[in-house]
């Protein structure tokens, strides 16, 4: 009878340690994740809040005063056409645009007649989209632009969901991306070639900046509506004039879009077309 | 000699099908794995081409994978509600219904899980989840929450399977297969049924059942973190953890006389899932409904009252725009309809019941639908979002999951006993032993005390 009870205390305690290894399991990630984080900060973990010193804080500004989407031109808006080819953006079957990084949206002005907002990731310092990750493939890098690292990317598209401003992308199928796409080397800072099933986004082209180059979109606005600086440095341009970035924001009443949710986007818009000043009303026009 | 010929058919009525099925059976399972097989194909077509052989694109970026993925979670409750809330409670007409309850659990644990999967973009990365989780994530919650709740349902599902399983390896001894014998002697751990046994079994059930109902509730809850944790409208809601744990609850029951109903017939357990089991289910059913219908309107009230800007747009589209036949149909058939019918006397039978509940659980996939897609059609900023209409790969992924949650019941169903043996005949011998006592006790006394009687009666109104 004794050795019996035994077997069965023993089997009972057995199931017990069983159950607690499994509660216990899932955790090992995170503590790994975390012996991980201190051996080499890398992307995973990194949570977007700025830090106290930063090396860099590159912003837009986008002037919707100059911005006419290309419409006096006629022709389509370059900042994205410049985009799409400055990265090799994949496209449809047919070759038509599915993902615009940064997106020349038209909204209809008070007074009658147009205005047009020029959209990319708003490259968010308090970035909801890096939060979310299950696996730290999108993460803030030092200079505050929000990355992914698609070999890391599980294709989740958590991130699409938490993005107030609509501005991530995914790659459906097996991209269709032009012929010299493949002899690219990987980086997130230039994610070409492009991987299917991942989830692609503006990267504020960072891998121009330290070549000293401008954003291909800044490069290709016509209307030079496009500034490009460094936060840190006070400092912007739209490739013709040079600002003094903190007054420039200042005296022209530069709001963000969706302020109120405390995102704290780096891309600031400068207003002037008799738009609403802040908080825009972006609830849609019935067609 | 009464309790022992119903303790006999009891054995014989639920080991039957153990083994022997009749013709039917096999032809449905046959038809279930024809359906699963249309399901594996549609997956690896979806392999070959990636999501983009589903008709999600950039801004409706999720669909009816999420909504099955909340459907099964949500359905999996029944288990924790019937096998572990009546146990904690004492409740003695459970016993016939716990071993589906949980068996329901587990499979639609595993089922609801697989749909992740079929969610993700680079499958074949699932392990990074292990390798790279961060605990800052929603979708870490859910794997965290999900493999602990599908371990605790498997032991809370072995557990009061052990006797049974005992009995089996006895009983069946030369009469099942050697691979369902060998089975049976491995998992039975040597169950004699001795007191120190029993007792140390019971411990172990009451211990799980209390365990098991925190991480349920988790669940859920975390499930509907997945949304709620985002800045989108219809979803950025706190009231969503718990209105997603009672519509879980409340789907749970529903499957549980549904599944119930089927098993009753084609395995004649009538006699012992007797209407009284699906009228006690039927209340629990109209409580969890008339709860469901206070949270939504909780839920829509507060948002319609204000009409902010995006919320405007998404309870315009429900209300009266392009979604509004599926939150209506969701509305009448799936809440208010199922409620009447549970209430109103001339529908409250078994018949009434499984249509009541087949009603909420199609009402519930919609709610689910309803929740995930029409937020995602609300732009975020000026711009066209498209309309998202699932394509043939969706439909057979999800026709696959339905069938094969069906299929690993009926195997579940060829293998172990479908309703706990011991649990049932011990209840049958309380209610004996009450109505014995009662017999005795009245013409002994013929005017007994109320103190006499009180005990008694309490007793029996358990």
């Amino acid at each position: 009878m004794v050795p019996k009870s035994i077997g069965r205390r023993q089997f009972l305690k057995l199931m017990g340690i069983g159950g607690a290894t499994a509660l216990l399991a899932p955790a090992v990630p995170a503590i790994m994740e975390k012996l991980d984080r201190n051996k080499a900060p890398g992307p995973s973990g990194s949570t977007g809040k700025s830090s106290a010193k930063k090396l860099r804080q590159w912003v837009m500004v986008i002037d919707l005063k100059k911005c006419d989407g290309c419409s006096t031109l006629g022709d389509i808006p370059q900042c994205t056409k410049a985009c799409i080819e400055g990265h090799m953006i994949p496209t449809g079957p047919n070759g038509e645009w599915v993902q615009k990084w940064i997106e020349v949206l038209k909204e209809e002005l008070p007074g009658g007649g147009n205005y047009f907002l020029p959209v990319p990731c708003q490259q968010c310092e308090n970035a909801p989209c890096v939060n979310v990750c299950p696996v730290g493939a999108s993460y803030t890098n030092e200079e505050g632009i929000v990355l992914i690292d698609h070999r890391r990317c599980i294709g989740c598209r958590l991130c699409m969901a938490a993005c107030p401003y609509s501005r991530r992308f995914f790659n459906w199928g097996e991209p269709n991306q032009p012929a010299q796409a493949k002899f690219a080397r990987y980086s997130p800072e230039f994610p070409v070639p492009y991987i299917k099933g991942t989830v692609v986004k503006c990267i504020f082209c960072a891998h121009n900046t330290h070549n000293g180059k401008l954003p291909v979109c800044v490069q290709g606005c016509p209307m030079n509506a496009i500034y490009f600086g460094d936060l840190e440095e006070d400092v912007a341009t739209n490739k013709v004039e040079i600002v003094e970035l903190s007054k420039f924001l200042a005296k022209n009443n530069a709001y963000r879009l969706k302020e109120e949710l405390g995102t704290q986007p780096r891309v600031y818009y400068l207003p002037g077309h008799g738009e609403e000043f802040r908080g825009h009303n972006f609830e849609r026009t019935k067609a | 000699m009464m309790k022992m010929s119903s303790k006999n058919s009891l054995e014989s009525t639920v080991l039957q099908p153990i083994l022997k099925v009749g013709k039917g059976y096999t032809i449905l399972a046959l038809f279930l794995l024809s359906v699963v097989l249309l399901g594996v194909f549609a997956f690896l077509t979806q392999l070959s081409q990636g999501l983009a052989a589903t008709a999600m694109r950039d801004k409706i970026f999720w669909g009816i994978y999420i909504v099955n993925f909340v459907f099964f979670i949500g359905i999996s409750h029944a288990g924790t509600l019937i096998s572990a809330i009546l146990r904690v409670t004492n409740a003695g007409w459970r016993t016939p219904i716990t071993r589906m309850a949980e068996m329901i659990t587990v499979v639609a644990i595993m089922v609801g899980a697989t749909q992740i999967l079929f969610d993700q973009g680079r499958p074949d990365r699932i392990f990074n989840l292990f390798l790279y989780g961060r605990y800052q994530s929603p979708l870490v919650w859910d794997l965290l929450s999900i493999s602990t709740y599908l371990v605790g349902s498997c032991m809370y599902l072995y557990l009061p399977l052990i006797p049974d399983l005992a009995l089996c390896r006895d009983r069946l001894a030369g009469q099942a297969s050697r691979f369902k014998l060998a089975i049976y002697r491995v998992l039975a751990v040597g169950w004699t049924g001795a007191p120190e046994q029993k007792k140390l079994l019971e411990r172990a059930i009451s211990v799980m059942a209390i365990i098991i109902i925190p991480i349920a509730i988790s669940v859920h809850t975390v499930v509907s973190w997945v949304f709620s944790m985002t800045l989108r409208p219809g979803w950025n809601s706190t009231l969503f953890g718990p209105y997603f744990v009672i519509g879980a609850i409340f789907s749970g029951i529903a499957s549980i006389i549904i599944v119930m109903a089927i098993f009753r017939k084609i395995f004649h357990l009538e006699q012992f899932l007797e209407e009284k089991h699906f009228l006690k289910l039927g209340t629990l059913l109209a409580v969890t409904n008339l709860a469901y219908i206070y949270f939504t309107l909780a839920e829509y009230l507060t948002m319609g009252y204000k009409l902010a800007g995006e919320d405007k747009e998404l309870l315009t589209m429900l209300f009266a725009g392009s979604q509004a036949p599926a939150f209506w149909a969701f509305l009448v058939l799936g809440l208010f309809v199922p409620l009447f019918m549970v209430v109103n006397k001339k529908t409250r039978n078994i018949p009434g019941l499984v249509v009541a509940s087949a009603l909420v659980n199609v009402g519930m996939w919609i709610k689910r639908f309803v929740i995930v897609v029409p937020t995602l059609q609300v732009p975020l900023l000026p711009f066209d979002v498209g309309i998202y209409r699932p394509t043939w790969v969706e439909w057979s992924l999800t026709a696959g999951s339905f069938a094969g949650f069906a299929l690993l019941f009926m195997l579940f169903a060829r293998i172990f006993p479908i309703m706990s043996i011991w649990e049932v005949r011990e209840e049958l011998e309380t209610e004996k032993e009450k109505e014995t006592e009662k017999v005795i006790e009245v013409p002994a006394q013929p005017q007994p005390k109320w103190t006499e009687v009180f005990p008694a009666k309490r007793e029996e109104a358990r």
